[in-house]
């Protein structure tokens, strides 16, 4: 529960213009952590991915990981960043158990990529979002708050301490302040964190995943009164961990320190935390005594200088941006805005674009990936990249339908068949037999023994019973075992009881 | 150079040392002594000779991204001083 004064948005609106300030958190995907060889793997047992080196043993010696650079120069580069020729690697010091060196081996003064900006769209209106930096540093443990009656920090009797996460790479992007956004501030931000992400998964070098922690946003926000450039005292709430909430949070904050200035008040410089749950922030550490982490060079760590040459073959690497990228394809798909902004949400892009690309029209590419795919993948839990089918799958699925070689209702055991695992789909319909009988001759025979089974029904259609039909399609398609064209079984009955 | 004893407080107070007013007096006459012997250093570095941060002089090395072996849990945790279900077990972590 919040029991915080809260003013009207609009009407904060009204009087103040609010500057926002992001700070984002990418985990890498490289197999090994940023300073040594053990395993980054999400979800592994307790302190198992540990060594010397990440446990901060006396002795021991940390080596970059040059994976780990060159995804952090093609960050920047996506973000349109300067990239440095020359950087170190800092330490910031500070006590706390997630990590045992008592130190974070971080960048300070000297980040790898600096001075980048990107655009992003909210209800077709372009921001520019200027990016600060975006420097390289070490993830720290995770604990586990143990006693207590919230599981939280406060309270807490001791606290236990898995240590698979530390020196895990991340990259720490910040922006400038973002000014001029007025009402749309929230909406920006949401927007500037799913371009990260989406870039981010272009690039390869991160999962991305908000709900498993290798996305972090820490947003701050800070109100002026309207036609004022000095900037207000700002919170930074932290724990935000969808998209959506970045969006609620920020309006809550707003609204919060709108109702604060506007009796007069103070804001106080803190850290605020975001509740899920109840969709508020409450006050964390204040920071009035700004923080002294006695940064200082890493005396064990050599300097990092990314050639020129390096940089530009890295540069030919960097995808479209991921906005250019889907408004071209739908060039050429022509879904509408709703249909595609679904596939962009379901992550179907790169599997219809596969799927298009090896000879399926867009629609029945999108229908076979966004329905019993999509149902698919959300029964097990699983993106649909991780279904066990391919683009080309799907397309070679589509064809045997478009040449009439099978139903749609037997596609979908064929589907269901290479998800399990048999092979290609023309292949399983040859293993299995599931042509369709199109042999004229053993399906007249069908039809014909169906309506003399059933004089009843065949005298109610020659009634004009249309709807009737459909209980002799049935027994045809069951004598066929459905491998029959229904629409095809249907006009020769209606054939055979005209004449 | 001098430092004062505040300035060793405020030093004593970031790397979590509880030093008495006596010790503070020492410290920060010691710390003096240190200071001033790193001081000479820039009497002969002249302003074309910038700080270096590192004894080699060597930029990029890194390392290819290969998983190793990692300790066991059971190596890792045996420095603990406290264990608890595979991990770290560590004292309260904010005060009253």
């Amino acid at each position: 529960m919040s029991y915080e004064e809260l003013m009207d948005y609009d009407e904060v609106m009204e009087s103040y213009d609010p500057a926002l300030g992001l700070e984002v958190h990418v985990e890498l995907n490289t197999h090994s952590k940023m300073f040594c060889s053990c395993s980054t793997q999400f979800g592994a047992e307790p302190n198992t991915q540990t060594c010397p080196t990440c446990l901060g043993l006396p002795g021991s010696l940390p080596v970059v990981n040059a994976k780990a650079i060159e995804s952090a120069i093609r960050i920047g580069l996506a973000l349109n960043c300067s990239i440095s020729t020359w950087c170190r690697f800092a330490r910031k010091n500070y006590f706390y158990p997630d990590m045992t060196k008592n130190f974070q081996t971080s960048q300070y003064d000297e980040p790898i990529c600096f001075d980048g900006q990107v655009e992003v769209e909210v209800d077709g209106q372009p921001f520019i979002i200027p990016i600060e930096r975006a420097h390289m540093e070490e993830d720290a443990g995770k604990s586990q708050h143990m006693g207590g009656t919230t599981g939280r920090i406060q309270g807490a009797d001791y606290s236990l301490m898995d240590y698979n996460r530390a020196g895990v790479p991340l990259i720490e992007i910040v922006t400038k302040p973002i000014m001029a956004t007025g009402p749309q501030a929230p909406a920006v931000a949401r927007a500037y964190v799913g371009f990260l992400r989406d870039m981010i998964r272009a690039l390869g070098v991160s999962d991305v995943r908000m709900e498993q922690g290798s996305l972090r946003c820490d947003a701050n926000v800070s109100l002026m009164p309207k036609g004022s450039t000095t900037l207000g005292t700002r919170t930074e709430t932290k724990n935000v961990n969808s998209l959506r909430s970045i969006e609620k949070a920020l309006r809550f904050e707003i609204c919060r320190q709108g109702a604060i200035l506007s009796s007069g008040g103070q804001v106080v410089q803190e850290t605020r935390h975001w509740h899920e749950d109840g969709a508020y922030t409450s006050a964390g550490r204040s920071k009035e005594e700004a923080e002294d982490y006695r940064y200082f060079p890493e005396p064990d760590l050599v300097p990092i200088a990314p050639s020129r040459e390096w940089v530009e073959e890295l540069r030919a690497t960097i995808p479209e941006p991921p906005a250019v990228h889907i408004a071209g394809l739908n060039k050429t798909w022509g879904f509408s805005d709703l249909e595609m902004r679904d596939v962009v949400n379901a992550e179907a892009v790169d599997l219809i674009h596969a799927t298009v690309e090896a000879g399926a029209s867009p629609q029945a590419a999108r229908k076979w990936w966004m329905t019993e795919l999509l149902r698919r993948a959300n029964a097990e839990s699983i993106s649909l990249e991780d279904l066990p089918i391919s683009g080309e799958h799907v397309a070679e699925v589509q064809r045997l339908i478009d040449s009439g070689l099978i139903s749609d209702k037997i596609a979908r055991q064929v589907i269901e068949a290479v998800l399990a695992g048999e092979g290609s789909p023309t292949q399983i319909v040859e293993d299995r037999g599931l042509t369709l009988v199109s042999d004229s001759v053993t399906l007249q025979k069908a039809v014909d023994d169906v309506i003399e089974a059933n004089p009843d029904i065949a005298q109610k259609i020659r009634e004009g019973k249309d709807q009737a039909t459909g209980a002799l399609i049935g027994q045809v398609m069951k004598q066929m075992s459905g491998q029959a064209d229904a629409a095809k079984v249907r006009e020769m009955i209606i054939a055979s009881l005209a004449s | 150079m001098t430092l004062t004893n505040a300035d060793v407080a405020r030093l004593a107070d970031l790397a979590r040392l509880d030093l008495t007013p006596e010790e503070l007096s020492v410290m920060a006459g010691q710390l003096d002594v240190i200071l001033d012997a790193v001081a000479s250093v820039s009497e002969v570095a002249g302003d074309d000779v910038p700080p270096s941060s590192h004894a080699l002089d060597l930029t990029n090395v890194f390392r290819v991204d290969e998983v190793h072996q990692s300790l066991s849990p059971e190596a890792a945790l045996k420095m603990a001083p406290a264990v608890e279900d595979g991990r770290f077990r560590v004292p309260r972590i904010l005060g009253e």
